[in-house]
């Protein structure tokens, strides 16, 4: 198979490697290891229990929630759950971390091998692996830039769970590692384990990046740390591949390193190296027992999963006739599914229906949205409106091009199809005699072009019917105006 | 004769029957507690509150309301977080420190009317043997030998030293490796490690997650029962805490051991031991033989590797248990520093004390790259092999009967220097710790010298009834002479 993605560098060409790290903020009411609250956005250090804060004989009990949100996680990934799995502590100094430890799972993940499949652009999917996913305490924030001679911690996140969702290198390309990102993101926002958003630092990146000549091992590995939207990933992996390349050719080597990426330039830079990185002596954490999930507790929530992105797409082609990718349009955004899904039972024609609502949705729809930057749930335009926009059309009651118009005054005005068209009187004309009326005055009105018409120039027809259209101020039923039009055309 | 000298069951009573008053008794202690300063043994006092408690305990003896420990004076070890008052694990590191919030063991003592007097010194982080390494000094045992005080052992001597000197009627203490059971021998009193998991750790100051354990600290035996049944409890707030049932500790001894299989483990007949103890071990085991007991040699192959794991596991533990006094939310911070890690180093610098920091750097290693499978690892699965010996042979026998200690306690400025001799101490006491089941000392005998010598119970996990049984007969026949009262 040909691979499109290398990168031409000065001696020949380049495979790009790249493995993903991913940080997911559970969702949940309180942190993984004690009762203080999670939500985003609190006064500093208001939102911390004696727990958190690292207090001197302060225990950390586990949130189970946490736990089930993690195998919810791994079930909707096609991940294997360990029965028994354990926590470690990572140990190492920062102010940041009140117990100078981080309790993680290390030795013993919670979330075994799975794999997600990643859409491309092309139409193609590619198969990404997933090594494991582990429960993971987060650690707190430190703030420097508040005063010349102190720095000030906010403990708020000390403690909050994350999942770190680690991959295989299977991604080759920037495409292939931000679709993954974003078919992940869509995944946990299904399955309610992760909010996604990664502009409040819900969802991280660490990224693993080497290249190699086709065919050839891995190269060495660097890893660029905390990267938080798409573009910066690109940006990350377009710079270090580039550094990478030219470091090589120019007949240096890769160092094995750390690297952070610097947003307002978009480049890396080197943090640490391996030899400098910290020894965390991981060590089961004896404040704990060892994590036993039983078959039934992992059944039940199995069980309990709502249909996920690919179930969905392959439902919607295959029942409403959707092409993939527009199913797949559809399905990545969660909120988008729920509003699509929340019409569809007011759809009347179940045929044809579904497929033009789907249309109107990802056409119409989308297209207001984006215009004033609006997402779905904030649509002007109700689910059950658009659908009965959808009825009107399919019941030729208006034509798809008088829909628009209805449209632009439901998201400008509000109110319902009906009434607009009710109205606003742009009922579509059926009445063949009504029509027929029009049409003859149109004829008599255009009798040089009749004449041209009728000796051959065919293309008129599309005039005749424009006109008829005009007169009728679009609310002409366009199949009974064609049939009357070329009956009294040929007729004469 | 003053108050002081009575047992919890015996104060108890006297407080039922009206004869004296719980203030009383609380201000007799305090009396004795400033008379007897050179013992060292308070660290804080909380007398006053201890005085408003006792009106209000005696207001229950008044209205029969009086619940299980009403009115009974404690001492509190000072790594038990007591709320609003001063809790420093006698180290400078947290010589600042009052906590917001108070500990599982304390509360279930105070919610069965136990009152405190002050919080007891102790090895700094319970790290030691001779209860001299606490930030405050050494506290020291009421025994003497000739003109010289004798040290309490460790690390709750200050417990030991208070309970053994009148200064409290009971003591809580906590055990990791022996600190409750070796100053107890030490002190000539009664004090038992409970199951792991018997008592809540909530509240404690960690040294050794895995291993640390609380107890009590008595003059009897039933004192040791009414104290554990009130200090343990299942906790929510701790994982390690194990939901079994209290059973009435104190109400169920009987003494009757007829037909019960005592253990004698050969292994624990080493060399090293001092002669007199080995002859007081024979002696007792043939006062259990003699009221029906039966005797049986077993075996505890690995039991000279306790010692070794002991010492790595426990440190290792230690080494990131401690992390958290790192100058930036609570306790000792240096004044000046040059920058983060200026911080730390010199704030744990100052704070922490030789033997502990000795203990950190031995936990840093056994856990770093390269080392933690040589050390740490081998030690867990030494824990393992130690917990199936004990797992064996408790299928033979009821308990197991040992020498606490390998030798009386040390005369003060006499104690050993090296610390491979020092952590010797611990290798009749670890082993519990390391497989979880409970151990007691009860002091039986006395050498020629007039120094306390206790013998040590071993049972298997949640046995202690059996414990508190073979005790009180053990406690019985020896007729061990207390500490002088005078």
């Amino acid at each position: 198979m040909s691979n499109t993605n290398l990168y031409k560098g000065e001696t020949g060409e380049w495979e790009v490697v790249i493995g993903l790290e991913i940080h997911a903020q559970v969702v949940s009411k309180s942190k993984l290891f004690s009762g203080a609250a999670t939500a985003f956005g609190a006064d500093p250090n208001t939102q911390v229990s004696l727990v958190d804060s690292g207090f001197p004989g302060m225990l950390p009990v586990l949130n189970r929630e946490c736990v089930r949100q993690a195998i919810r996680t791994g079930l909707g990934l096609n991940c294997e759950i360990n029965k028994w799995s354990r926590f470690d502590r990572k140990n190492y100094f920062y102010p940041d971390l009140p117990n100078g430890y981080q309790i993680s799972q290390f030795y013993h993940p919670l979330v075994g091998p799975g794999k997600v499949l990643v859409d491309l652009s092309d139409g193609s999917q590619k198969e990404v692996r997933i090594h494991h996913i582990h429960l993971e305490q987060d650690a707190g924030k430190s703030i420097h830039d508040l005063s010349p001679d102190k720095s000030y911690i906010d403990l708020n996140r000390a403690g909050v769970a994350l999942m770190e969702l680690v991959t295989e290198p299977d991604m080759r390309s920037v495409e292939e590692a931000q679709n993954f990102v974003k078919k992940l993101r869509s995944i946990l926002r299904y399955l309610g384990t992760c909010d996604g958003n990664m502009e409040e630092g819900s969802m991280r990146c660490d990224i693993n990046v080497s290249v190699r000549r086709p065919g050839d091992e891995y190269g060495t590995r660097t890893e660029t740390k905390n990267v938080n939207s798409l573009r910066f990933m690109g940006q990350a992996i377009e710079y270090e591949v580039q550094r990478q390349i030219e470091l090589i050719e120019s007949g240096g080597s890769v160092v094995q390193e750390t690297r952070l990426f610097d947003p307002t330039k978009g480049e890396t830079r080197s943090m640490r190296t391996k030899e400098e990185s910290n020894d965390y002596r991981y060590f089961p954490d004896p404040d704990l027992l060892p994590l036993i999930v039983e078959q039934a507790e992992i059944d039940e929530l199995r069980e309990s999963l709502p249909e996920l992105p690919d179930e969905k797409v392959n439902r919607y082609v295959t029942t409403f006739g959707l092409k993939p990718y527009d199913a797949q349009v559809l399905v990545m955004e969660k909120e988008t599914t729920q509003y699509f899904e929340a019409g569809l039972t007011d759809i009347k024609n179940k045929k044809e229906g579904p497929k033009l609502y789907a249309n109107w949705v990802t056409g119409e729809l989308f297209g207001a949205l984006n215009k004033e930057s609006l997402g779905v749930t904030e649509s002007k335009v109700s689910a059950s409106h658009l659908a009965s926009l959808i009825n009107l059309i399919t019941d030729n009651i208006i034509s798809g091009k008088i829909a628009k118009d209805v449209f632009g005054y439901m998201w400008t005005e509000g109110g319902s199809p009906e009434s607009i068209v009710e109205s606003k009187g742009l009922k579509q004309v059926t009445d063949e005699d009504e029509i027929r009326t029009i049409v003859a005055d149109v004829l008599a009105k255009n009798d040089a072009k009749v004449t041209e018409y009728k000796a051959g120039k065919d293309k008129l027809f599309g005039f005749f019917v424009g006109q008829v259209m005009k007169a009728m101020q679009g609310k002409g039923n366009p199949e009974v105006v064609n049939m009357i039009l070329k009956r009294l055309l040929n007729d004469e | 004769m003053s108050l002081t000298f009575k047992t919890i069951k015996e104060a108890k009573e006297g407080l039922q029957n009206k004869e004296f008053t719980v203030k009383e008794l609380v201000q007799e202690h305090i009396d004795r507690i400033e008379a007897h300063r050179q013992l060292n043994a308070y660290v804080t006092d909380t007398f006053e509150q201890a005085l408003t408690q006792a009106e209000q305990a005696q207001q229950r003896y008044n209205t029969g309301e009086a619940r299980g420990l009403e009115g009974i004076p404690l001492g509190i070890k000072d790594l038990y977080c007591t709320k609003g008052v001063k809790t420093t694990a006698c180290s400078k590191i947290l010589h600042n420190f009052v906590p917001p919030y108070e500990s599982t063991v304390t509360q279930n003592l105070f919610d069965a009317g136990a009152i405190m007097l002050g919080k007891l010194n102790m090895d700094e982080f319970a790290m030691g043997s001779a209860n001299l390494y606490s930030h405050f000094g050494a506290a020291k045992s009421p025994w003497k030998n000739g003109e010289k005080h004798l040290v309490p052992g460790g690390s709750s001597g200050g417990s030991a030293g208070a309970v053994a000197g009148y200064l409290a009627m009971g003591a809580t203490g906590s055990d990791t490796g022996g600190s409750i059971r070796q100053p107890a021998a030490f002190c000539g009193i009664v004090g038992i490690k409970p199951t792991y998991g018997r008592c809540s750790r909530y509240g404690m100051m960690a040294f050794a997650s895995s291993l640390d354990q609380a107890g009590p600290i008595t003059r009897s035996v039933y004192d040791a029962a009414l104290l554990l049944e009130h200090m343990a409890s299942f906790d929510a707030k701790d994982a390690t805490s194990k939901n079994v049932k209290v059973p009435s500790y104190a109400a169920n001894i009987n003494k009757d051991i007829k037909g019960l299989k005592v253990g004698i483990p050969k292994e624990y007949n080493m060399s090293g031991m001092d002669p007199e103890i080995g002859k007081a071990w024979e002696e007792a085991q043939q006062w259990l033989k003699a009221q029906g007991a039966e005797l049986v040699e077993v075996s505890l192959p690995n039991t000279q590797y306790a010692l070794p794991a002991y010492y790595i596991i426990a440190p290792a533990e230690a080494s990131s248990n401690l992390a958290r006094y790192d100058g930036v939310r609570y306790g000792h911070r240096a004044e000046s520093f040059e920058n983060l890690n200026d911080m730390y180093c010199s704030t744990r610098g100052e704070g922490f004390g030789a033997e502990v920091k000795k203990r950190l750097i031995i936990g840093t290693y056994v856990l770093s790259a390269g080392h933690y499978d040589a050390y740490y690892l081998k030690a867990k699965k030494v824990q393992q092999l130690i917990r199936n010996d004990f797992k064996n042979a408790f299928k033979d026998v009821d308990v197991m009967l040992t020498p606490t200690t390998p030798t009386p306690a040390f005369t003060e400025g006499e104690e050993p220097k090296d610390p491979v001799t020092m952590y010797l101490n611990d290798v009749l006491t670890v082993s519990a710790n390391i497989a979880g089941i409970p151990g007691m000392s009860v002091p039986t005998h006395l050498t020629q010298a007039g120094l306390p010598i206790g013998m040590q119970l071993l049972g298997p996990h949640f046995r202690e009834d059996t414990l508190f049984n073979v005790g009180a007969a053990l406690e019985e026949v020896a007729q061990f002479p207390m500490f002088p009262k005078q």
